[in-house]
């Protein structure tokens, strides 16, 4: 660590997708001095495998449209543990950030009249749930992240954003007051170590669907952040909370959107029976994901999977033909035809509910800024850090995000924490500074890397870790099973802390970032298994067997996970948005 | 057992690259081209090179595979051996080796920030979207799609000699997708930046471009649309 640059930014951004790009687009159309720390070069970010599109009442499908009914499905959606008032923040300032995305050039679908095209979604209505399905999901084609990230950073090139491309955040700088002074990263391409020192560290680092063995999520997707900051002492929030994505081909876990069902897909089991109808009589085959991944999941484990294991059930797409597949669905079709052998237009698609989406992360309130718990309980702003996109919890997923929200939470909340910032800034935020020993803690994780002699294969307890969270917190959960998965985490954590990196070369040394990508997935299984025996009820995504109501009486609440003591607390739920009345929790059907 | 041979490269210990052999046990599927590499891996943990999403839409796993350029992920290895033979592993052609199979994409980039890949409109901003018409928005089909994998540009002899000048496939199709943008206000200008003797004009219709491209997407007509609406400016 002798000699290690310091570079100094008014702001750092760590994570080049939809969230981490809308935020250095704010800072750098205000010419604040901010850099973007990005491990892969930013169109590779998660955010371009988004498909189906972005949730949002922009009235062209519906001229009646109202964001408040998006409000409405969304706090359902969320099974009443989303903060009412984020979730209001996102549902009224969320047109404006579409149309902002359209003017800078976002290839949107259109409708006849010319205007963004919508597609139905899952858990989508009008009128507060009386008014049948609603077509809210702004879309282009089925590549609606491919579109939305390429334009984010083509208009980041226009306004001339530092990149740090190929730059791999390794810790968080923490000084003796615990506020955050800003982060240690490496170059991939030379292996050298530099401090990102910052006035505001903003982490954008997406999620961590690689915990588990079967995922949607991208090779990257290691939960950077979330390690980051739980490593710097600081809690997460209802991180049991992981969505199973109805629909991802069975065996190669690649996405295929629930536009395929907006656009009138369904699913089949062997039997041919749509069985969507017997779960959720009303929206069928568009109810909640967490609803629909249960539903298949029932399905199978009763003997009526399909495939020669009866491991998968069919989504059916051929009656649509073959003109709207390839208008509306063409990404599908590709996926479909690469990864399961079949050609849409024909035959069905083979799927199965699979990782996809992290609830939970870092609690910030609207502004980005992150959240602790003071000694007394409440609320701490913690100094100098700020959260976006799937990282954060803010929270407007609660215990199950509805599709389309999560591109709409990236430019949202990026959006949002940039004018923040932005604003801080102006009016004068200090630098925070930090000692050598505090630097020196950062760099600790790489000095061991560095200094091993002998020691575990990161590859092969990568894949004990994926598969014991696939066995032991998949969509059905019990609690003795994932006792058994707190203690293998134990175990593996003793092992993970010995890991060897043989290679120690500098240039562009993959093996050393697989290694430290590793703790990070280590730190994420853990609090999500420790949050997920503790959460005895079951609510939105998280179905116990042993607890299978939701029981509001003692958890109509965030559960908080405190990582200096791996204990689980709770936090209270904001039931209080300012221009509608409260959404009051009801039975949850479809 | 599948033979595979990979390029190796590691500026920190070696003088000059060299193919290395590896058996990889595929248990008899047809597996794709990264999940071999990432077997490879396994076995020996020096080996670099690019990947994320695992799905042909991020562009990060570009390379040579068995002599023609394409995306490891979406690539079986029935396809690129042709059911025979050994898996080949080269890195993109015509890019400076990082290591490996990372190849420095600086030039390509630097192309691609040429061409102004963004809209650009100076009529006041509406409250709501700008309106397109289907049929116009049709047009951005077949350009908006582009990955920025490289697989075309470094599979192009006019890019090899002219990286410094040339645009490039790549660059042209994005230039081509603003261009052809009814959004978007700066055409005159996008096509007078390109009207030189290498930008646009050194592109001599090999069409290596086409023949690579994982997304199936045809620079070389964007290319012949450009030409055509400069000759139209020109006259």
């Amino acid at each position: 660590m002798a000699n290690m640059r310091t570079l100094t930014f008014d702001a750092v951004i760590v994570g080049g997708g939809g969230a981490g790009m809308r935020a250095a687009l704010q800072l750098a159309q205000s010419g604040q001095n901010t850099a973007l720390i990005s491990k892969v070069f930013p169109t590779r970010s998660h955010t371009v495998s988004a498909q189906g599109g972005i949730t949002c009442a922009i009235a062209s499908a519906d001229p009646n449209d109202d964001w408040r009914w998006h409000m409405y499905d969304t706090v359902k959606g969320s099974d009443y543990i989303g903060d009412q008032d984020a979730i209001e923040y996102m549902c009224s300032v969320g047109p404006q950030a579409v149309f902002e995305l359209e003017h800078m050039g976002l290839p949107f679908s259109r409708t006849e009249a010319g205007r963004i095209y919508q597609r139905p979604f899952g858990g989508q209505s009008k009128n507060f749930g009386e008014g049948g399905q609603a077509a809210r999901t702004c879309a282009a084609a089925d590549r609606t992240g491919h579109a939305l990230l390429h334009t984010l950073y083509q208009q980041n090139v226009r306004c001339n954003t530092n990149f740090y491309n190929e730059w791999y955040a390794v810790d968080l700088v923490t000084n003796q007051d615990n506020a955050v002074t800003g982060v240690i990263a490496i170059s991939m391409e030379t292996g050298e170590s530099v401090y990102f020192k910052a006035k505001a560290t903003v982490f954008a680092t997406g999620g961590s669907g690689r915990i588990y063995a079967s995922t949607t999520n991208a090779l990257i997707n290691t939960g950077d952040g979330v390690g980051m900051a739980l490593r710097a002492g600081f809690p997460v929030q209802d991180i049991e909370m992981w969505q199973f994505h109805p629909t991802g081909i069975a065996g190669a876990g690649v996405l295929v959107t629930e536009g395929c069902r907006g656009e009138g897909g369904y699913l089949v089991n062997k039997d041919g029976e749509r069985f969507m109808e017997r779960y959720a009589p009303n929206a069928k085959d568009l109810a909640g994901r967490d609803v629909v991944a249960r539903s298949m999941m029932q399905e199978i484990l009763d003997g009526r999977g399909c495939g020669p294991e009866g491991d998968h059930v069919f989504l059916k797409l051929d009656h649509l033909g073959e003109e709207v597949l390839h208008k509306r669905l063409p990404g599908i079709c590709e996926l479909a035809i690469t990864f399961a052998g079949t050609d849409p237009v024909k035959e069905p698609i083979p799927v199965v509910p699979t990782c996809h989406y992290m609830m939970g992360g870092i609690p910030t309130n609207v502004h980005g800024q992150a959240l602790t718990q003071g000694a007394d309980g409440n609320d701490k702003v913690i100094d100098g850090l700020y959260a976006v996109g799937e990282v954060a919890c803010v929270s407007v997923h609660g215990a199950n995000r509805l599709g389309g929200n999560s591109l709409l939470d990236l430019v949202v909340f990026g959006r949002a924490a940039g004018l923040f910032i932005e604003q801080a800034l102006k009016e004068g935020i200090e630098q925070r500074e930090s000692s050598e020993s505090d630097l020196e803690r950062s760099y600790n994780r790489l000095n061991r890397l560095e200094n091993s002699k002998d020691g575990e294969d990161v590859s092969k307890l990568r894949k004990a870790l994926q598969t014991s969270m696939q066995n032991n917190f998949g969509v059905f959960r019990k609690g003795d099973l994932m006792q058994a998965g707190v203690k293998e985490l134990e175990e593996l954590r003793q092992r993970i802390a010995n890991t060897h990196l043989e290679d120690k070369s500098a240039a562009f040394n993959t093996a050393r970032i697989e290694a430290l990508e590793l703790d990070n997935l280590l730190e994420v299984a853990e609090a999500t298994a420790i949050a997920a025996e503790g959460r005895q009820e079951s609510r939105g995504a998280h179905s116990r067997y042993d607890f299978p109501d939701r029981d509001d009486e003692n958890w109509l609440a965030h559960s908080i996970y405190d990582p200096t003591t791996k204990k689980l607390g709770k936090r209270q739920v904001n039931f209080s948005p300012k221009q509608v009345d409260t959404f009051q929790p009801k039975v949850r059907t479809y | 057992m599948l033979q595979v041979s990979i390029y190796r490269y590691n500026p920190d210990t070696d003088t000059e690259p060299y193919m290395k052999e590896y058996q990889i046990d595929t248990g008899g599927k047809d597996l794709m081209v990264l999940d071999v590499l990432s077997l490879a891996k396994e076995q020996d943990s020096t080996i670099a090179y690019r990947r994320s999403c695992r799905e042909g839409v991020c562009g990060s796993d570009g390379m040579n595979i068995n002599g023609k350029n394409g995306l490891a992920c979406i690539t079986p290895v029935s396809e690129a051996t042709g059911g025979k033979g050994k898996l080949v592993l080269r890195p993109l052609p015509g890019l400076p080796v990082v290591r490996d199979l990372v190849v420095d994409m600086t030039m390509f980039y630097n192309q691609y920030e040429k061409i102004k890949p963004y809209l650009v409109n100076n009529t006041p901003v509406p409250p709501i979207e700008r309106l397109q018409d289907p049929e116009d928005r049709d047009k951005l089909d077949g350009l908006y799609e582009c990955i920025l994998c490289a697989c075309c540009s470094s599979s192009c002899p006019s890019f090899w000699w002219n990286p410094e000048k040339f645009i490039g496939p790549a660059g042209l199709l994005q230039a081509y997708r603003f261009i052809a943008d009814t959004r978007d206000t700066m055409t005159e200008q996008r096509l007078s930046d390109l009207d030189d003797p290498f930008s646009l004009f050194r592109c001599r219709g090999i069409m290596n471009c086409v023949n690579v491209c994982p997304k199936g997407l045809n620079p070389t007509k964007a290319i012949g649309h450009i030409r055509n609406q400069l000759l139209q400016q020109g006259t």
